[in-house]
């Protein structure tokens, strides 16, 4: 209980990713918290790759980590700006009033 | 090892909190404020846990950057009011015992994972191919990434590159009825157009650009 292991930062990350799961199951509001979701699923994955690269003592997650902050920079701007051009054309970003696709 | 774990239990029990403050809440600014807490207190973990360059790379990038980002749109799209609800409609609550059920399978499929990784045998005998004595984590994390993973390394500065551009002809937007300045045709304006002479008759005036 008292000795931190690799096992409690993996536990922790599960339950955010999971977390992050049900943020866009649940989520009736607007889109704007489902990308924020998204965001907390990035999270949990960069948690378990610092935690697998410090524990195990390869630094190569932590560069992986790196990566995958780019990423989700990139995939937060390009989705904001997506939300923003849909907003202005339609009016709501609500999640059951966007059907335009009809899927 | 008794503080290491009294902090590593604060910090993961704020951050599961506000990751299920993150969904919940009502107000999408408060939840963009729970977004911040939590990379805040993850990469507290980080640096705690010995990787101080992500950690504060994802104070920089995360809520320097992408949270300020989510805050500007919020406040832009005028949806912060837009109160949640959940159990409004009745198709809309349909939706929550499945997201539930598929959450927690997943969730606990990661515990069983996890638990078949803590129980594999020689898990923690790989040697440290790092010395955190000699050198530290940012002088090692660089000395990787310029070398070996310089390719991706520049690949990643191209998508950000391309979503910089993608972002900005996506929101572009020509304005119509905005009188702008333009320098070619105020160079190129010759005397021809500007000035003209006229024969104005007695007591009936000129008129002008019709």
């Amino acid at each position: 209980m008292t000795e931190i292991g690799l096992g409690h930062y993996l536990t922790l990350g599960a339950v955010i990713f999971s977390i992050g799961i049900i943020g866009i199951f649940l989520n009736r509001k607007n889109i704007i918290v489902i990308l924020m979701s998204i965001e907390l699923i990035l999270l949990a994955v960069n948690i378990n790759l610092v935690s697998f690269s410090i524990f195990l003592g390869d630094l190569v997650g932590q560069v992986f980590t790196l990566f995958i902050l780019t990423v989700a920079a990139a995939e937060a701007a390009i989705g904001l700006a997506i939300i923003v051009v849909y907003y202005r054309n339609s009016g709501t970003i609500r999640v059951e009033e966007i059907d335009n696709l009809k899927g | 090892m008794i503080a290491h774990s009294i902090f590593f239990y604060t910090f993961s029990v704020i951050a599961v909190v506000s990751a299920i403050m993150v969904t919940v809440s009502k107000n999408t600014v408060h939840s963009v404020f729970f977004l911040i807490l939590d990379f805040i207190s993850i990469s507290c973990l980080f640096i705690m846990i010995g990787a101080e360059f992500l950690g504060m790379i994802m104070l920089i990038v995360y809520v320097g950057a992408v949270a300020v980002l989510f805050l500007f749109v919020v406040m832009m799209l005028n949806v912060a009011q837009q109160k949640n609800q959940w159990f409004a409609s009745e198709e809309s609550s349909k939706h929550i015992p499945v997201g539930l059920i598929i959450s927690v399978i997943i969730f606990f499929e990661l515990i069983i994972v996890i638990g078949g990784w803590k129980y594999k045998p020689d898990l923690f005998d790989i040697n440290n191919s790092i010395n955190p004595s000699t050198i530290s984590n940012t002088h090692a994390l660089g000395q990787i990434l310029y070398t070996d993973y310089i390719h991706v390394f520049q690949i990643s500065g191209m998508i950000l590159l391309v979503a910089m551009i993608g972002a900005i002809v996506l929101t572009f937007r020509k304005r119509e009825g905005v009188k702008k300045q333009s320098y070619i045709k105020q160079i190129s304006r010759e005397r021809d157009e500007g000035v003209q002479n006229l024969e104005v008759d007695n007591n009936k005036g000129v008129k002008i650009d019709d």
